[in-house]
């Protein structure tokens, strides 16, 4: 047995590494040549959203759990790293950092919470959380209220490289991206990826082989915060302007649509379905308000007819993984 | 301002010298509120108007092509902010107008002048535009909190109305139209005898209103917006209380709001606002062409549909007095220094700190018998000329004027 299922399964992994390897070159190809045909600044936005994405899908995709306030970090890691760029006056790398420890410490606080409860219980902890944090912001002072943080410098990077230029910011949210998406893919295919895989198919069988699944999905929830907040904050520099739609909950609603548009549990879905949403709002933004029923048409028919997603359909015809 | 004025006068001669007689092409974005809450007071109407400014200077101007473009904020900063790049960067606009929404309004102002092009405000109301957050590029039309707090609570003390209770949504806007309220009632030599702050979009009101109408003031002031002030003013009206001898101050009432509310829960409020469709021919004859290109029965043009149309109109004049709309700040400076005339507006001009200077009106709305005919909503109860109705220059604290 054993001497004929390893060199299948090793097979097997050579594929999938492979289909991986050629969606990924796929992926930087595009990313290299957008932005001679796009709006530079949308691709960015697109980025800083998939990256969004790719972090929420580390949660539900990997560990199974369904978080709808992810918008909390997200947000104030915007208004962190505004504040820190504006009134701080730190380099766009350091204010970077600071609106990703804020999203972290957040996650860690609002994690520890929320993982002691399943499904639906769990889902509606960090809804009231990220509610919560959603007022604060609408009445503490230093966001700004309903005007957000405007004018937020884009400043030099390590107090060297002019950020103002739009091809240079580009280059510098590709990288950022990047760095985020390989990290994801590397937690994801390490031993404690396949711990957090094992605990999404069946939590009690994991307990009952020794693992102690409270600390992983921490773990897990801590991280995805933390990447979230990476996004966040990028977000506020590249815009300059950090608002309460960031933190609102439509935005924890919005990102659950994109990795499902995409494909939940694939790890390209995620960066397919932000394109495919944000596109579909840029494109669609002259009929409005509409855009939403046009989105809530878009998530029914998606759980109806393609299930997986995009990418997840694509796989599943093609018999690889992406 | 010497600065300004040799930028100017160079920009004169540098365009005048360069682009003789040949076409000039602008295009201008009505970037606002199509569906939401805003939609009423600004959103289509104000596209409309824009487009009717557009034709009039294309009569007279055959030289400009003037093109017109609208687009939908969502009331997000972040999608008005990226509307507004786009269309700067590859759309090609020059002027962007209007934007209701003051959080939208002031990410708007930040792009134009990063980019050199020009924001002319309808729709928003902070005084912030023309105070710490001036800028070279902005012009702010309509009106602003200052106004909106400074006429009514003035007027309102003057006629008697000399105690009052704020009813405030409690977010940085209402914040900012309470306390400039209550700083003019109380200079004036009214009292605050209390206030109450309720959540913003809020249903029900009856314990906040109970709290208005126990304080015995003899004026409530509404420092809310959009669905909050209907939603109080309606249910004042179902407590009796306009009735019971207390009157009501809207601090930010459009007249689109009237018309949704009905003269019988309306009547008897007292707002500032700084155009209104029946003053005078020149508005009248020009509301008659709104409506029949509007088409839409039921809606009455407000204030900032009125701003829209005489912004534009007088940037195009700034415009074709340049020959030329490629850089932003000499067409606002230009702006500045010719005196504005317009139909609607009459005749006034632009303050260095962007502000457009005006007449404003204190309006009553009047008791359903006394209205003759359709969107026959107010009375004047005072005029407050130009030089009152604005915040002084040197109290708003722009760098522009300082510097």
């Amino acid at each position: 047995m054993h001497k004929l299922a390893e060199p299948t399964m090793r097979r097997e992994t050579r594929l999938a590494d492979r289909s991986e390897a050629i969606a990924f070159v796929v992926m930087l190809v595009f990313v290299a040549a957008a932005p001679f045909f796009a709006y530079p600044l949308f691709l960015m936005q697109v980025l800083c959203f998939a990256l969004f994405a790719c972090a929420f899908n580390l949660l539900i995709g990997y560990v199974g759990l369904l978080s709808f306030g992810h918008a909390l970090y997200f947000g104030w890691a915007s208004y962190v790293s505004a504040h820190a760029a504006k009134v701080w006056g730190l380099t766009p790398e350091l204010a970077i950092l600071a609106g990703t420890v804020a999203a972290a410490v957040l996650g860690l606080l609002a994690g520890s919470l929320a993982i002691r409860r399943q499904g639906i219980y769990f889902a509606m902890i960090t809804l009231a959380l990220a509610q919560m944090m959603f007022f604060f912001a609408l009445q503490v002072k230093f966001t700004g209220g309903e005007d957000g943080i405007q004018a937020v410098p884009r400043g030099r990077l390590f107090g060297l490289i002019d950020l103002a230029d739009t091809m240079t910011m580009y280059v510098v949210v590709v990288a950022i991206f990047l760095a985020g998406f390989l990290f994801i893919h590397r937690v994801i295919h390490s031993p404690f990826g396949e711990v957090l895989k094992a605990i999404r198919e069946n939590e009690a069988r994991a307990i009952s082989l020794g693992y102690k699944t409270d600390r992983y999905k921490l773990v897990a929830f801590v991280l995805s915060a933390t990447l979230v907040g990476v996004a966040g904050a990028t977000k506020a520099i590249v815009l300059q302007l950090a608002s309460l739609t960031d933190v609102n909950w439509p935005m924890s609603g919005e990102v659950v649509l994109m990795t499902l548009v995409g494909g939940l549990g694939t790890i390209f879905g995620p960066v397919v379905g932000a394109f495919v949403i944000l596109t579909m709002q840029y494109k669609l933004a002259p009929v409005g308000e509409w855009v939403l029923v046009i989105q809530g048409v878009i998530f029914v028919a998606c759980v109806l007819l393609f299930r997986r997603g995009i990418v997840g359909e694509i796989a599943a015809r093609l018999r690889i993984r992406l | 301002m010497k600065k300004i004025a040799a930028l100017t006068a160079f920009a004169t001669i540098f365009a005048f010298g360069s682009a003789s007689a040949q076409q000039v092409a602008v295009k201008v974005g009505v970037l606002t509120d199509m569906s939401s809450l805003y939609a009423d007071v600004t959103g289509p109407g104000s596209f409309l108007a824009a487009r009717m400014a557009a034709a009039d200077f294309m009569k007279d101007h055959p030289d400009v092509k003037v093109e017109v473009l609208s687009g939908d904020h969502q009331n997000k900063a972040d999608v008005g902010s990226q509307i507004a790049n786009q269309w700067y960067d590859v759309g090609g606009v020059d002027m962007i107008i209007d934007v209701p929404n003051s959080g939208v309004a002031l990410a708007i102002a930040e792009v134009t002048r990063q980019k050199n092009k020009v924001f002319i405000g309808s729709g928003p109301a902070s005084s912030d535009l023309t105070g710490p957050k001036c800028s070279p590029n902005t012009v702010h039309w309509t009106y602003d909190t200052w106004m909106l707090a400074n006429g009514t609570g003035k007027a309102i003390v003057k006629t008697g109305g000399d105690t009052w209770f704020f009813l405030t949504s409690d977010y940085a806007f209402g914040h900012a139209l309470e306390r400039d309220t209550s700083a003019v009632v109380e200079a004036n030599g009214g009292k605050v005898l209390g206030k109450v702050r309720h959540p913003l979009n809020t249903n029900d009101f009856s314990s906040f209103l109970l709290q208005a109408q126990s304080s015995k003031a003899k004026v409530i002031g509404l420092a809310n917006a959009g669905g909050d002030t209907i939603n109080s003013i309606k249910q004042a009206a179902e407590f009796g209380i306009v009735k019971g001898g207390q009157n009501l101050a809207g601090l930010l009432v459009f007249a689109s709001d009237i018309n949704a509310l009905g003269l019988p829960t309306a009547q008897g409020l007292i707002f500032t606002e700084t155009w209104y469709w029946d003053l005078n021919d020149a508005s009248r004859a020009w509301t008659k062409r709104w409506h029949a290109e509007r088409n839409a029965t039921g809606k009455v043009p407000t204030m900032n549909m009125a701003g829209v149309y005489a912004g534009t109109l007088h940037y195009l004049k700034a415009v074709a007095a340049l020959k030329s709309d490629a850089d932003g700040r000499a067409v606002v400076a230009q702006m500045k220094k010719m005196p504005t005339d317009d139909p609607l507006f009459g005749k006034g001009e632009i303050r260095a700190d962007g502000r457009k200077l005006h007449p404003a009106y204190l309006f009553e709305v009047k008791k359903p018998e006394e209205s003759k005919y359709p969107g026959d909503f107010y009375k004047v109860r005072a005029t407050i000329p130009a030089n009152e109705a604005f915040r002084p220059l040197k109290d708003g604290g722009c760098p522009l004027v300082s510097g």
